[in-house]
């Protein structure tokens, strides 16, 4: 059978980082194989195609692997760019949105982190640093529909999966968060219309229940 | 001074990220201005021109801020496609392998630099261990990609990750002095070792490299290091 142009990810259903592969692939229209890996047990392809981090995501494009959530992102853009671009063609343009992607990647996975796995006077500050962060980001929105204006793109890729996880920072902390950051929760639905957005991220109970066993395992009450 | 100069740098003359945006210029001969920016004091403009992160390097293009030093090298890369070399290659995979790399210098191998400085006795042993391992991954991992020519390797073919390498590695001999250990050994990262001098070496590089003395004292001024004996 001939690979010429055999798509699959190495993934954990799980993870956020995963989920902005399979949105940009989903967007793009590309047929993927999805694997997903047993992190404990990592299989002899993931260790071999990612040998420096040995993590999850990692696109495996004829035989070449692409590792980074943002860096696969963006090569999926560059290969696949004639259909629904993700990075806008204009460079200013361009840098404003790797600079919210990257602020995104700096700030967002240890603030919710921190909710969850913290208790006490700690959750409490970390409740308020990310609905901080979650301001920030409202004003980069702005009225705009999308953090890139008008058509999806790289920056709502990045932040969107992270919205799967609202119940479970909603539940373990005991807050709303649309109580104080209504923007982002609309801006959110939005991109939950999206068919890419819709069958990607994981119904947010079952996440929950996934985290429940998670922390039972680390021993995290 | 308004904005009449089409090419502004903000940055601070020990700053290894705002070296890489400086570098990233001279290497494809677009011209700049230079602003110096005194971090305990920091200017209005770049206050506003990066009021998130408050940082240097800024890169003010026509007015406009860009700020982060790998998004600048990938805006200066677009902006100037005719300007040679180009910094990033044309190929997908290529270019997704040199962003992975410019990311692991960036993120572990300077974290492991910084362990490394911060640290003594035992635990400064272990960082260095760290530090190695890691050097030994690169020359095993990146292969093609390390030049193997390297009296092939002039100015006018540098890229991102020659950049990323000069601005992690590239003042090991201060670290080496003010540590008192061997960061990069000839016998163990041979590659890493001929790269890293052979780009030193550079005129163009050693235009831009602070005087030596002036490293270690900074190094040693920052993580409040009292010169060894």
């Amino acid at each position: 059978m001939a690979n010429n142009n055999e798509v699959i990810l190495l993934d954990f259903w799980p993870s956020s980082f995963g989920m902005r592969v399979r949105i940009a692939l989903h967007e793009k229209g590309v047929e993927f194989e999805y694997r997903d890996e047993d992190l404990r047990n990592k299989s002899e392809l993931l260790v071999k195609m990612n040998p420096i981090h040995k993590k999850i995501p990692v696109l495996v494009h004829n035989n070449k692997p692409v590792c980074e959530s943002s860096i696969i992102v963006q090569y999926i853009d560059e290969v696949w760019s004639d259909k629904s671009p993700l990075l806008p063609s204009d460079p200013y343009q361009r840098a404003h949105a790797r600079f919210w992607a990257d602020f995104i990647d700096k700030k967002t996975y240890d603030g919710t982190k921190k909710i969850w796995t913290s208790k006490g006077e700690d959750q409490v500050v970390a409740k308020k640093e990310f609905i901080e962060h979650l301001k920030v980001l409202e004003e980069q929105l702005g009225d705009k529909p999308y953090f890139g204006g008008d058509t999806f793109g790289y920056v709502d890729v990045s932040l969107i999966p992270f919205y799967s996880w609202f119940y479970i920072l909603e539940t373990e902390g005991n807050f709303k968060i649309e109580e104080s950051n209504t923007k982002i929760i609309e801006w959110a639905k939005r991109c939950m219309q999206r068919e890419s957005v819709a069958k990607t991220l994981p119904d947010q109970k079952k996440l929950y229940e996934f985290v429940q066993e998670y922390k039972k395992k680390l021993g995290v009450e | 001074m308004g904005d009449e100069v089409e090419v502004r740098v903000h940055g601070m003359w020990a700053s290894t990220y705002s070296k890489r945006v400086e570098l990233a210029l001279k290497i494809k001969g677009i011209p700049y201005e230079y602003v110096e920016e005194d971090l305990m004091n920091k200017s209005q403009a770049l206050l506003e021109y990066n009021p998130i992160h408050k940082k240097v390097p800024v890169l003010v293009h026509n007015g406009k801020p860009i700020v982060e030093s790998l998004v600048i090298l990938e805006y200066i890369d677009e902006v100037w496609p005719d300007h040679a070399p180009r910094l990033l290659p044309r190929d997908p995979v290529d270019r997704a392998r040199v962003r992975f790399w410019s990311g692991f210098l960036q993120n572990q191998l300077l974290e492991s630099v910084l362990k490394l400085v911060m640290s003594s006795g035992e635990e400064q042993e272990k960082a260095l261990d760290e530090l190695h391992e890691k050097m030994t991954i690169m020359e095993q991992e990146m292969g093609d990609i390390i030049p193997k020519d390297i009296s092939s390797i002039q100015s006018k073919s540098l890229g991102l990750l020659d950049i990323q390498v000069i601005c992690t590695l590239g003042a090991y001999k201060a670290h080496e002095q003010v540590l008192g250990v061997k960061i990069l050994d000839p016998h163990k990262h041979s590659l890493i070792y001929a790269w890293v001098n052979a780009m030193m070496d550079l005129p163009m590089i050693k235009e831009i490299t602070p005087p030596h003395d002036n490293v270690v004292n900074f190094i040693q001024m920052i993580f409040k290091i009292n010169p060894s004996a």
